[in-house]
């Protein structure tokens, strides 16, 4: 039989997921073609609050890769428009001129962002938060500009004005209620949430009216209804979305607030069908993707003439994704006068939790602060079950394992893809799942906001016992299924040797990315100090380069100054290197030492040898700079000689490779002027003693460190140093900071092990091995000619000849 | 227009270093030439379409390069940038002749 032509408008989560449902269902029946206005496969348009506040890039949210349209033979159009439809003859145009004739036509614009109608939202510097542009547009901003202000306190605005924080801004948030997210929210709720993101840094304007935006080209400022004003770099608009049926309307097919369609998502024009947020069923224009995805199931089985008793719509639930805040509502929020609710409060933990009853039956809930038992209220609510259900298996004050464990199967995990636990135990037992990846690539399970994702680990816990280890969980990356912990066994257990040994053995998908890659060299090199040969084709630019790659392509080159220590000879010797080459800028750095800036890559080691002075590191994961503080030889506070340690500590370890770099302080008293408090060590001498202190992080992710141990002597300072960095070494990912990892060990774990004295000193022996093998990397690349030509050189040719 | 293209010599095959890209300056031109694992050489325009990062500096695997600027993924092979960027730079096409490299520009 011939296939039918199916063209599906808009390339994104709703439109795709019913296309996907077609091809489960059936393969064969249709030819696919695909329009997307944006540029890109279909991405998790979820995520982008992840990638706003840093949790994730872009390319990492992409959820149907070019590669699944061609293996589907879907023809995709990517960055190509629909701008009419011919009912009459079955056709549609596109923006690039083309007409493409269809059977059945899917309309899955989705919406647009609302702009208040202000005057001056024209102005440079005004955005909205939908798509990738948005939050491309955001993130730049940030680099160049101060403050940002969010117009709109709902989940949307809370999301984006979390995002600004992580990326240094400023942030209003400016909100027409008089509390936050109270479409989702009830006031005791909205308020606990308000008092939480305070902590976390946002300001808030309640009951606040924006009148304009102020400016010339640029936004300056906002101005309020009643007169006052802020000043503003950056507005961005979250007050809501407005479903795109401009081109439904051309075509004079039906709409109210979105294009009107049955219970089978049929419009009202013969062959046409309307998903997603452009869709309106009974009323409502959904705009989460759970009642979607449901209505592309629906839609699948119609366009295959499968039997199906059609779309009801659907009970909403809502969850923010804002790190260190946890709410959940659904279905009912406020009381009225024939509710009665269940309560509780515990204004010492910050829990609140409230379920609605209606006729004894459950209507809806909020939840705040601890959000575990949301899914389960979901599934009940929707079922109306009856109060009493939820109250005798209340299990929240359980463990995690406990509540999944208390689930019933029909109940739901993933409510934004409407997977049930039955199906994901299901899918464990029968097709031998062990990771939190494998499920979702099975089941869709946490897809799509990932709000789930503990409980599935927690499911695989539950369902595999012993044999599932929950930081087993993520794949090193997208060219394997394996976690960091596998490969690292399977490495030692079969004695893998090098990069592509590993993965030819460990059945790699590609030949490697620059993820995986300098992953493993790192794994292998530290699993084999003494054999491994380091791959610098593996390693990023920085290291492989042994100096920082500016944005032109030039270098900076920063000689070692052990603790900040210099002398006039070696001042004199940077200075004559400066003039000599040319610097474009010499620069004192954050570290305690001197950069020199725009070095050409062939200059550099000459450079060096001219200089005659160890590297840095300033590029390497490994240790960078240990800062001292005069101390006790000078200052009128010093009681230890901070100096001289910070010397020693940076003599023992310099060029030791670790999984990130390392950073360390060593400050005479707790005034700590060298900043101990934010170094993956620091030192803080006291009277009598050194104070060691780890997981400290001045970055992106600002952390104080954390008080491992005191000790008497300088000896048994540098001792446990030593044990420290190599279990960091060992047990760490590849680019996870100390910071992170001692919050994923947990600092107690980390005493436990290190107050082990055989540990320690087993532990001290292996980094005497590491760093047993450690060279001066200037003084190797000078040594070494075929380094010389293969990295140094450029090859330059005379302009042609004609 | 007729565009003829003509052969430049860089120099050896045996002298470009493997799973790393070489840059290669003809004229004004700059030209990132790449030694993939499988021993073939490709080579394309040194200069990133996101921010003009050098991709001679880049990670290489299998056939694509990775900018050391960003991360984009980008393919020796014929210039493409990988989702979900999009771009692509020029790319030239080389010949090895009895261990002779030459690469065509018009
Ligand atoms: C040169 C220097 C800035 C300066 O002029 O003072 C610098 C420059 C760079 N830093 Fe830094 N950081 C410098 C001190 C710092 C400090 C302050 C400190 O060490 O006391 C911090 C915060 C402290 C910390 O790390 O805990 C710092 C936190 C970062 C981060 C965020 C790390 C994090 O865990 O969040 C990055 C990004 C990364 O490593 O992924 C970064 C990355 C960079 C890179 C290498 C960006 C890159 O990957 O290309 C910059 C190279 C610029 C260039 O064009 O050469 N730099 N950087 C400082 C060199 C110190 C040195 O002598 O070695
Ligand atoms: C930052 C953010 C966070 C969110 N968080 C959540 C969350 O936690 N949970 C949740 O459930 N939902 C969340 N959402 C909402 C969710 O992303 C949307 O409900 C979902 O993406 C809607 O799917 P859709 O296919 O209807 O529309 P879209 O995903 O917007 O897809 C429509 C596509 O059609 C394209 N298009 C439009 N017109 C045309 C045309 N004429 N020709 C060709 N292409 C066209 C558009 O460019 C777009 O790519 C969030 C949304 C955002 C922006
Ligand atoms: S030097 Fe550091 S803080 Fe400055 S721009 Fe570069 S990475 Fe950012
Ligand atoms: S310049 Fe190449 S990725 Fe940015």
């Amino acid at each position: 039989m011939k296939k039918q032509k199916l063209v599906l408008v808009g390339n994104g989560m709703a439109g795709v997921r019913a296309v996907e449902e077609v091809l489960k269902i059936n393969r064969e029946k249709f030819e696919i073609t695909i329009f997307g206005q944006e540029p890109y496969p279909n991405y998790n348009r979820i995520q982008l609050s992840t990638v706003l506040q840093g949790g994730t890039s872009v390319r990492d949210i992409t959820l149907n890769e070019w590669k699944w349209y061609e293996d589907n033979q879907i023809r995709l159009y990517p960055g190509e428009s629909v701008t009419a439809i011919d009912t009459e003859n079955q056709l549609v145009y596109t923006d690039k001129g083309r007409i493409v004739s269809y059977d059945k036509l899917i309309l899955a614009t989705g919406s647009n962002p609302f702009m208040l109608p202000l005057p001056g939202a024209d102005k440079e510097g005004v955005t909205a938060f939908r798509n990738i542009k948005d939050c491309e547009k955001m993130i730049e901003y940030s680099k160049k500009h101060k403050k940002a202000a969010v117009i709109g306190g709902g989940l949307l605005g809370l999301e984006a004005a979390r995002g600004l924080l992580n990326l240094g801004m400023e942030v209003d948030v400016i909100h027409i209620h008089h509390y936050l997210m109270e479409r989702q929210l009830d006031q005791t709720a909205g308020k606990l949430l308000q008092t939480e993101l305070e902590k976390q840094g946002m300001r808030f304007l309640l009951q606040k009216n924006t009148a304009e935006i102020l400016g010339k080209k640029q936004v300056t400022g906002l101005r309020f209804k009643d007169g006052t004003k802020i000043q503003t770099d950056l507005v961005v608009m979250a007050v809501g979305i407005k479903p795109n049926i401009s081109l439904a309307i051309e075509a004079g097919i039906p709409v109210d607030r979105g294009i009107i369609v049955n219970d089978y998502l049929e419009t009202d024009v013969p062959n046409i069908y309307a998903v997603g947020e452009c869709a309106e069923h009974r009323g409502i224009a959904y705009g989460l993707v759970a009642p979607l995805y449901q209505q592309g199931q629906v839609l699948a089985k119609r366009l295959c003439s499968i039997e199906d008793e059609g779309y009801k719509g659907s009970v909403l639930s809502t969850q923010l994704k804002v790190s260190g805040v946890d709410v959940f509502s659904a279905g009912k929020i406020n009381e009225a006068e024939h509710t009665k609710a269940f309560k509780v409060y515990d204004d010492y933990r910050g829990v609140y939790k409230k379920v609605l009853i209606e006729d004894g039956k459950i209507s809806g809930a909020v939840l705040f602060g601890d959000t575990k038992d949301g899914n389960r209220l979901l599934s009940l609510i929707k079922r109306r079950s009856a109060i009493e259900e939820y109250l005798e298996t209340d299990v929240s004050n359980g463990n995690e394992q406990s509540v999944v464990a208390a689930m019933a199967d029909g109940e739901l995990i993933c409510g934004c893809n409407g997977v049930t636990k039955g199906a994901i135990v299901d899918a464990i037992r029968t097709k031998g799942l062990t990771t939190v990846d494998q499920v979702k690539g099975c089941t869709n399970a946490s897809r799509s906001c990932g709000g789930c994702k503990s409980l599935v680990a927690d499911l695989l816990q539950c369902t595999l016992g012993d044999q599932y280890q929950a930081d087993r969980k993520e794949a090193l990356c997208g060219c394997t299924d394996l976690s960091r912990d596998e490969i690292l066994q399977e490495i030692r257990e079969k004695g893998l040797t090098h990069i592509r040994e590993v993965m030819n053995v460990l059945d790699w998908r590609t030949d490697g990315c620059s993820k995986c890659k300098p992953a493993l060299n790192y794994y292998l090199g530290m699993i084999y100090p003494l054999n491994y040969n380091d791959e610098k084709e593996a390693r990023y630019v920085n290291e492989r380069m042994h100096a920082n790659i500016q944005k032109d392509g030039t270098y900076s080159v920063v000689p070692r100054m052990y603790g900040g220590v210099t002398t006039a000879d070696d001042l004199r010797k940077i200075a004559d290197v400066a003039d000599k080459y040319k610097v474009g800028l010499i620069k004192v750095t954050g570290g305690q030492r001197i950069d020199l800036l725009g070095v050409r890559k062939e200059d550099l080691p000459k450079m060096w040898a001219d200089l005659d002075m160890p590297s840095g590191s300033a590029y390497a994961k490994g240790l960078r700079t240990v800062k001292t503080c005069v101390g006790e030889n000078f200052c009128r506070f010093g009681t230890q000689d901070s100096i001289g340690m910070g010397i020693r500590l940076e003599k023992k370890f310099e060029g030791l490779n670790t999984p990130h770099k390392v950073k360390m302080a060593v400050s005479a008293c707790p005034r700590n002027c060298a900043e101990s408090g934010i170094k993956d060590v620091g030192v803080v001498g006291v009277d009598g003693a050194w104070e060691m202190y780890v997981g400290g992080n001045g970055g992106t992710h600002l952390r104080s460190a954390d008080l491992l141990f005191k000790f008497k002597t300088g000896d048994e300072l540098e001792e446990m140093i030593s044990a420290f960095l190599q279990y960091y070494r060992e047990t760490a990912h590849y680019l996870e900071r100390t910071s992170g990892w001692v919050e994923r060990l947990g600092l107690d774990h980390i005493r436990e092990v290190l107050s082990n004295p055989n540990t320690v000193k087993e532990l001290m022996m292996r980094m005497e091995e590491a760093l047993s093998v450690v060279q001066e990397p200037w003084k190797k690349a000078i040594q070494d000619k075929t380094l010389l030509k293969d990295l140094y050189e450029s090859l330059k040719l005379p302009v042609e000849t004609k | 227009m007729e565009k003829t293209l003509r052969p430049i010599l860089i120099g050896k095959a045996e002298d470009l270093p493997q799973k790393l890209g070489k840059t290669v300056t003809i004229g004004r031109k700059e030209i990132a030439v790449f030694k993939l694992e499988n021993g073939k050489i490709h080579a394309i325009e040194n200069r990133c379409p996101h921010k003009g990062g050098v991709l001679a500096e880049g990670i290489v695997s299998g056939e694509f390069v990775y900018c050391p600027l960003h991360d984009w993924k980008i393919s020796v092979l014929d210039g493409r940038v990988q989702a979900p960027d999009v771009g692509c730079v020029q790319s030239y096409p080389v010949e090895v002749r009895d261990g002779q490299v030459f690469i065509f520009l018009n």
